[in-house]
């Protein structure tokens, strides 16, 4: 089951945390994979533990011109785009009455707007194709909220509106546009917290604990799956209960 | 009939999977061809990269039938 061998992922920020393990993951089911972030030193370090099936396409995700070649890019490395991950995000937290324009400008413009231009991109082979999978990483904040992060919270409310009108548009041709949203995860994110902020979140996670990038990465896994054809403009929260939405 | 009409017709056959002789001049994409609002946006990219030209949107929501592609992609290309 979730097999991918033959199939072509594109994964953004794959430097990261969760990226790298989505990577790791769908190239273990035997994807080919391009990683894609702005830190170049861990894209190679990950490229060389997956070694072959993986190639390292730089990209500054608030850059309109870099993101408009990194499909083409991705195209030329592997033949096609099959799967398009997208889970680049940044953070510019503070709350509304003092967050400057450019606080929230950069944060939509990496998280919403990269990920609009990327669908976009990455639509016409996939139409060719006539299959496709999309998975936009969003978060649970994109449905509760969360003070301080009015910018990003917006952001990723975003990308579930826009994921699923683009379901909509497109479903008839075999593509399917689904969200995956991360409640707390163990990642440089959210190693920035204090003990006492921690705390405060953990109180509200039933589950009691936070999750691990491998539990987001499978949800990826199998909405970019054959066997997921029939989900389209869903949402998977993976939150340990935090928010049962 | 011309090579750009020889070329626009096998787009609509290979794409929308219809007879050869259905795409008459007056054919309409949707009405006759059984196209739908998706289809009439992959012929237009279709067409565009067959032929090397950018056809604007308010200049695609012209294009309706088989003549007029063949019309428009005539004088643009």
């Amino acid at each position: 089951m979730f097999d991918l061998t033959g199939k072509t992922a594109l994964v953004t920020g794959a430097s990261g945390g969760i990226g790298a393990e989505i990577a790791r993951v769908l190239h273990g089911a035997g994807a080919r994979v391009a990683l894609s972030g702005t830190r170049l030193e861990p894209l190679e370090a990950l490229a060389a533990e997956l070694g072959e099936r993986a190639h390292v396409l730089a990209c500054n995700l608030s850059d309109a011109g870099e993101v408009e070649g990194l499909v083409k890019r991705a195209v030329e490395a592997m033949g096609s785009v099959d799967v398009l991950v997208n889970n680049a995000g940044i953070t510019r937290d503070g709350l509304m009455m003092r967050m400057s324009d450019d606080d929230w400008q950069s944060v939509v413009d990496v998280n919403l707007t990269a990920t609009f231009r990327l669908c976009r991109a990455a639509l016409r082979g996939m139409m060719k194709a006539r299959w496709g999978r999309i998975v936009n990483i969003s978060s649970v904040v994109g449905t509760t909220g969360n003070a301080g992060q009015v910018n990003y919270a917006a952001s990723k409310a975003g990308m579930v509106g826009m994921s699923k009108s683009l379901a909509a548009e497109v479903a008839s041709r075999g593509l399917t546009v689904n969200c995956v949203a991360p409640g707390f995860i163990e990642t440089a994110m959210t190693e920035k917290l204090t003990e006492a902020q921690r705390g405060a979140i953990l109180g509200g996670v039933p589950a009691g604990r936070m999750g691990t990038p491998a539990e987001i990465a499978a949800a990826v896994l199998y909405l970019a799956s054959p066997e997921a054809g029939y989900v389209t403009g869903a949402v998977l929260h993976v939150n340990g209960g935090m928010a049962m939405i | 009939m011309s090579d750009i009409a020889d070329r626009v017709k096998k787009i609509v056959v290979e794409h929308l999977g219809v007879e050869e002789d259905k795409v008459t001049e007056t054919a309409s994409f949707i009405d006759d061809l059984g196209a739908d609002s998706l289809d009439t946006v992959e012929l237009v990219m279709a067409f565009e990269e067959e032929f090397g030209i950018e056809i604007p949107d308010d200049a695609a929501e012209t294009i309706q039938t088989f003549g007029d592609a063949v019309k428009f992609i005539t004088e643009a290309a």
